[in-house]
């Protein structure tokens, strides 16, 4: 009987275990079971060029169905609403709503997060939207319109990138930041200042120490309330908080969860035929010497080609470094490692008037991240500087004379 | 059919039809090239789908920008023939073209 190996989500994950899994030599059926109607797409334009128009839905596809078919990989709709690990069966419910149980030799969680949800007088309205797929993009899209308002509530990555496309399109836009500065969770201060700026300058409004109390509307939205009692009109509000990881599943069926499916340095969970990988796993990094919960595209890629060559048999060591893109506007945010914990941020470039510069941060004198703006050659530079745990002298990191190039020449290994 | 060939580091080929307007990167990806991993899709931010154009095709692939430059100046496989290949459009001209895959993408 030929073997099975079951993928439970259909996306980045996903996508990329099913042609890792081939090209590692798995040759048993490839199922994967997903709940939303499309194949595996590209998520990140959902919020930058596919909203703004500039991509449309057939340059999303991650890989297209010929490909899938070639490498004999089937799809299904429905979604899992349990594993039983002794039988190795699960539960699928179909869309049509039929219940059906399946049997798998391997499995492989890939179920990723979903948007948190706020809980707030009239967040039932009409016109109030999360943006996390296809469906929410399009549906966002459908209200976009030229002059009319928009808030986005969270300023956080996807809740800037939205506001830059619907400013694009023409929406008055407004960003409400609870906390005293946006992106406060992921960078530094220089570096929250300098999108403030750039979005003020594009004409959106950035609302901070802004916490909302409600939304109010007649069935259909038209006004968010702030918990200091301002009212800012609306015509379609947007809520970008954050995600939670989709771990109920692996949790019923008895995984080891903790912020996150817990999986080893293979990607593999607390039970030898289950792998996981993506948004919905945590995970030990060396580099950072803690557990993480990493929310990105190569994450997911890097984990899922590490999960396939477990699933084969072969161990395929995952420990990349973590690292992030956002485009808004004319500016290309690339993020290499995680800045938490650093102990001086150091600024190559000018953040007050430029459009281009890279925040370098330091703890106890070794790189351990970089967010760089329209900065290509630096990041770059930092992806390796970060993994080779390089020490770096500030004053030359700072000196935008020196070549990045010659950086390299500065670096002292870490010699622990 | 026009096609251009991507070989591997460990010198598998892969000849795969040219679909002209498409990006190299996507042709690849379209075709299941393992050694193009194309992390950021194509939008010059992650420099994981270089490729080194082999000879004489360099002169198709129209020319680098600043940015694409920028992003392989510290690639350790670097050669005078590299590029990122979501950055070139392909074309019919591009028949029998031939690409070499580093051993590692950034
Ligand atoms: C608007 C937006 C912009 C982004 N921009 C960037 C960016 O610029 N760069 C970057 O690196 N990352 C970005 N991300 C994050 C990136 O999209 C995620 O890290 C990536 O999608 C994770 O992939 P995944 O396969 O782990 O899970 P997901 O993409 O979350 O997919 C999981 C899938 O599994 C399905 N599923 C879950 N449970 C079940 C079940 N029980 N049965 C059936 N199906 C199930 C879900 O419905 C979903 O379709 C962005 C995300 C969004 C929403
Ligand atoms: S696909 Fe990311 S740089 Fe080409």
């Amino acid at each position: 009987m030929t073997r099975k190996c079951i993928i439970i989500g259909a996306s980045h994950a996903a996508a990329q275990l099913t042609i890792s899994l081939r090209q590692e030599g798995w040759d048993g059926e490839i199922l994967v079971i997903g709940d939303e109607s499309h194949l595996p797409y590209h998520r990140p334009p959902l919020s930058k060029a596919f909203l703004s128009g500039e991509k449309t839905v057939e340059t999303l596809s991650i890989r297209p169905a010929a490909l899938y078919k070639k490498n004999n990989v089937q799809f299904l709709q429905g979604r899992v609403t349990a594993i039983n690990r002794n039988k190795k069966t699960l539960t699928l419910r179909t869309n049509q709503g039929g219940v059906d149980e399946l049997s798998y030799n391997k499995l492989a969680l890939c179920t990723g997060a979903r948007v948190r949800q706020v809980k707030l007088p009239g967040c039932e309205l009409n016109g109030i939207h999360y943006l996390r797929d296809l469906a929410d993009a399009e549906s966002i899209k459908s209200k976009i319109a030229e002059g009319q308002r928009a808030v986005i509530v969270g300023g956080g990555y996807i809740g800037l990138e939205t506001a830059a496309s619907l400013r694009k399109l023409g929406m008055e836009v407004s960003v409400l930041e609870m906390a005293p500065r946006i992106l406060q969770r992921v960078t530094a201060p220089e570096v929250s200042e300098f999108f403030h700026r750039m979005h003020t300058e594009h004409g959106v409004r950035i609302y901070t120490n802004s916490a909302v109390a409600g939304f109010v509307g007649n069935g259909y939205v038209n006004k968010v309330v702030l918990a200091n009692g301002t009212e800012l009109p609306a015509h379609l509000v947007i809520v970008g908080v954050g995600v939670v990881p989709n771990t109920e599943l692996a949790e019923a069926a008895g995984l080891k969860v903790k912020d996150g499916i817990v999986v080893d340095d293979h990607c593999v969970t607390s039970d030898i035929n289950i792998v996981a990988a993506g948004d919905c796993t945590n995970q030990f990094s060396k580099l950072y010497d803690r557990r993480v919960r990493l929310e990105s595209v190569p994450n997911a890629t890097a984990q899922a080609k590490s999960a396939a060559a477990s699933l084969c048999s072969f161990h395929k060591f995952c420990d990349t470094l973590p690292w992030f893109w956002s485009d808004q506007y004319d500016l290309k945010l690339q993020i290499a490692g995680l800045s938490h914990g650093y102990d001086e941020v150091v600024i190559r470039g000018d953040q007050f008037s430029g459009r281009s510069f890279a925040a370098f941060y330091l703890k106890e004198g070794q790189l351990i991240a970089v967010d760089c703006v329209n900065r290509p050659q630096e990041f770059m530079f930092s992806k390796k500087a970060i993994t080779e745990k390089a020490h770096i002298k500030p004053e030359r990191l700072a000196d935008d004379s020196v070549p990045v190039k010659d950086l390299i020449f500065d670096t002292e290994r870490n010699t622990q | 059919m026009a096609s251009i060939t991507f070989i591997e580091h460990d010198g598998t080929e892969h000849a795969v039809e040219i679909e002209p307007g498409k990006s190299l990167m996507q042709t690849a990806i379209d075709n299941g090239v393992p050694g193009i991993d194309a992390d950021c899709g194509g939008e010059c931010a992650c420099g994981t789908c270089h490729v080194i154009v082999e000879g004489k095709w360099i002169s198709t692939t129209g020319s680098a920008s600043e940015d694409e430059l920028q992003m392989l100046d510290l690639t350790p496989e670097r050669d005078d023939n590299s590029r990122l290949a979501c950055q070139i459009n392909t074309s019919e001209a591009m028949d029998g073209m031939v690409a070499r895959l580093p051993e590692f993408q950034m």
